[in-house]
């Protein structure tokens, strides 16, 4: 720790206005402060909100809170690979995780470097301090594309949601879209065969660096919720509700396990992180659109196998509490989560054409989280005055 | 000669084309712009369909300027347009019937874009015919400059063509690439549209 701080106080004042290598300022300014809390609390003179923690911690307990769900999918990518390959009964826990770390690995590091890139560079020519709320982002959207979705449709969704659903609105804390799911709905729409297409897309089927099986055939698994969408969910039973809360189900990278992001979800919960309104109204919401549904008989999924298959859990526990996007009033915060749930059950069941509607109802919702607010304030201040004028 | 080209009559020309671009910096025509541009060709057919139509309404509006009756102004001019419109409707339909189909309601929904009213009720009205003439030809080429620039954008990313011949290789798909399917809807061109609006902005900065 010491050599590092050495190591950037040394470099210091090459990178300071007009010192030799100040092109890089906004790069080491941005890891210096990632790995040091800064002395200096306050740039603009006017008033400041004092908190223990400044966003850049914030930032790093949510990767940390992602870090379960991210390790699960590694080992799930390889458990899916060895199941189509038909070779379950050899491939070792090991074997299964280098797999996955190896598919894994390359799409995390491509969207780190296009994504923080493209924000050192804005921080650069805006002659601003970097901003942090990549770090998030970058890691989430690895885990919410398909194992195989190649790298540079990767890289153009990430370049395509930094710049336009962040950077033109002024930069982190200014998004109304979480840019992770801009990333996912621009893949969503304009490469559509990558990312549900014939359904191969959710397995890898062939071997990375020796690692891993190539299947025999290319073999079509569908996601559960695909597969229902597909013919009924009649050939489903409580096998794959309990591999649906385990994780060992078919699926994009981080959303199969329950239980990973359960662990995660605690972590954002007990740190005060995430707001438990929002997550506890997702989950409400959706468990009683998915009741309405089942007992209108427009679907044969229970309700609760809603919560736990797809991108459910992941969408109300890691990017529907986005508190950025979300809304801010805590009144406003059970009305948004518990449309959340609703319009994702919704698309859902409704929708044949969308199997999975999380991505959607949350976009959707970050739309409306300002008239939200707005509307909750405004009742407010209604209500005050009604009860000024009574008095 | 010299007073057909003076100054006035050559930025009521040129003006449109940049500085006051009905698309840019007026905002008007934006529904059309997003409905036909997902290729070049109809995207070219339509912006010059429209550049037609604005002049020669704009001429024959500016001819009868005097005679027409303030309150009723709106459904002369409408008449008019109408008219027009049903005329190069006809000529499409009759010469390039492939496109036509393509452009579907749009080129009867010409009669409703906001730039030939605007340029009625904003130029033509007040000008003589052959001022109105040109402020027509600059307003319709500049609406067909934004158009064909985002239909070349979308055609190329979205089909892998330009005006319908293969452009992007075979080898390139062979690599991996895939069309981008987002080009192809409109959503995507009210993104264009926008990064056109930001790019010409940041350029003509002082001017404002």
């Amino acid at each position: 720790m010491k050599a590092l701080r050495n190591f950037f106080d040394k470099i210091k004042p090459y990178v300071e206005e007009g010192g030799k290598y100040h092109a890089f300022r906004s790069l080491v300014d941005g890891f210096e402060t990632f790995a040091f809390v800064p002395n200096q609390t306050s740039r603009v003179g006017s008033v400041n909100i004092h908190d223990a923690i400044d966003s850049k911690r914030i930032m790093s307990f949510v990767v940390i809170a992602l870090m379960p769900a991210l390790l699960f999918g590694m080992y799930n990518v390889g458990y899916q690979n060895a199941l189509v390959a038909g070779q379950l009964e050899n491939a070792t826990f090991v074997g299964m995780f280098l797999y996955g770390l190896l598919a894994v690995l390359p799409k995390i590091i491509v969207s780190y470097i296009v994504g923080l890139g493209i924000e050192f560079v804005v921080a650069q020519w805006k002659n601003e301090e970097i901003q942090e709320g990549f770090l998030v982002s970058g890691i989430i959207i690895p885990m919410i594309v398909p194992v195989t979705c190649p790298l540079w449709m990767l890289a153009i969704a990430v370049a395509f949601s930094v710049i336009l659903a962040k950077e033109i609105f002024g930069g982190t804390g200014m998004n109304v879209f979480n840019p992770a799911l801009i990333t996912r709905a621009f893949l969503f729409f304009s490469y559509p065969a990558a990312m549900t297409g014939d359904y191969t897309v959710w397995v890898s089927q062939s071997s990375i660096f020796g690692c891993g099986y190539n299947a025999p055939e290319a073999i079509t698994t569908a996601t559960p919720l695909g597969q229902a969408a597909l013919e009924g969910f009649s050939g489903y039973d409580s096998a794959t509700i309990c591999n649906a809360i385990t994780g060992l189900i078919p699926g994009s990278i981080g959303e199969t396990s329950f239980i990973a992001i359960a662990l995660g979800g605690l972590l954002l919960l007990w740190t005060g992180i995430a707001s438990w309104k929002v997550m506890l109204s997702v989950f409400v919401g959706g468990a009683l659109t998915g009741w309405l549904m089942q007992a209108c008989e427009l679907t044969e999924i229970q309700w609760y196998e809603h919560l736990v298959l797809g991108g459910f859990a992941f969408g109300a526990v890691f990017m529907a509490t986005d508190p950025v996007t979300s809304s801010r009033t805590e009144c406003g915060k059970w009305v948004y989560g518990l449309l959340i749930g609703f319009v994702a059950v919704l698309v859902r069941v409704l929708n044949p054409g969308y199997p999975e509607g999380m991505m959607l109802a949350i976009l959707f919702m970050n739309l409306f989280a300002p008239l939200i607010d707005y509307c909750v304030v405004q009742r407010n201040i209604s209500m005050r005055a009604k009860r000024a004028i009574n008095k | 000669m010299s007073k057909l080209f003076s100054q006035e009559n050559r930025e009521a020309f040129s003006n449109p084309l940049n500085l006051n671009n009905p698309i840019t910096v007026q905002v008007l025509g934006i529904c059309s712009a997003l409905a036909v541009t997902s290729q070049l060709k109809p995207a070219i057919v339509m912006g010059l369909s429209v550049t037609a139509i604005t002049a020669f309404s704009n001429v024959i509006i500016s001819l009868i300027r005097k005679t027409i009756p303030n309150r009723i102004r709106i459904i002369v001019q409408l008449v008019v347009v109408a008219a027009l419109v049903t005329i190069v409707s006809q000529i499409l339909k009759a010469y390039v019937y492939d496109v036509s189909v393509q452009l579907s309601v749009y080129v009867g929904l010409i009669i409703t874009n906001c730039i030939l009213m605007g340029r009625l009720e904003a130029f033509a009205m007040q000008n003589g015919p052959w001022p109105s003439f040109l402020d027509g030809i600059g307003n319709g080429l500049g609406y067909a400059l934004i158009l064909v620039l985002v239909g070349f954008v979308r055609e190329l990313l979205g089909f892998g063509t330009l005006l319908g011949f293969q452009v992007v290789p075979q080898c390139v798909y062979d690599w991996g690439y895939v069309n981008n399917g987002m080009m192809t809807m409109p959503a995507m061109s009210l993104i264009i549209v926008g990064c056109i609006i930001w790019a010409h902005r940041s350029i003509n900065k002082e001017e404002k």
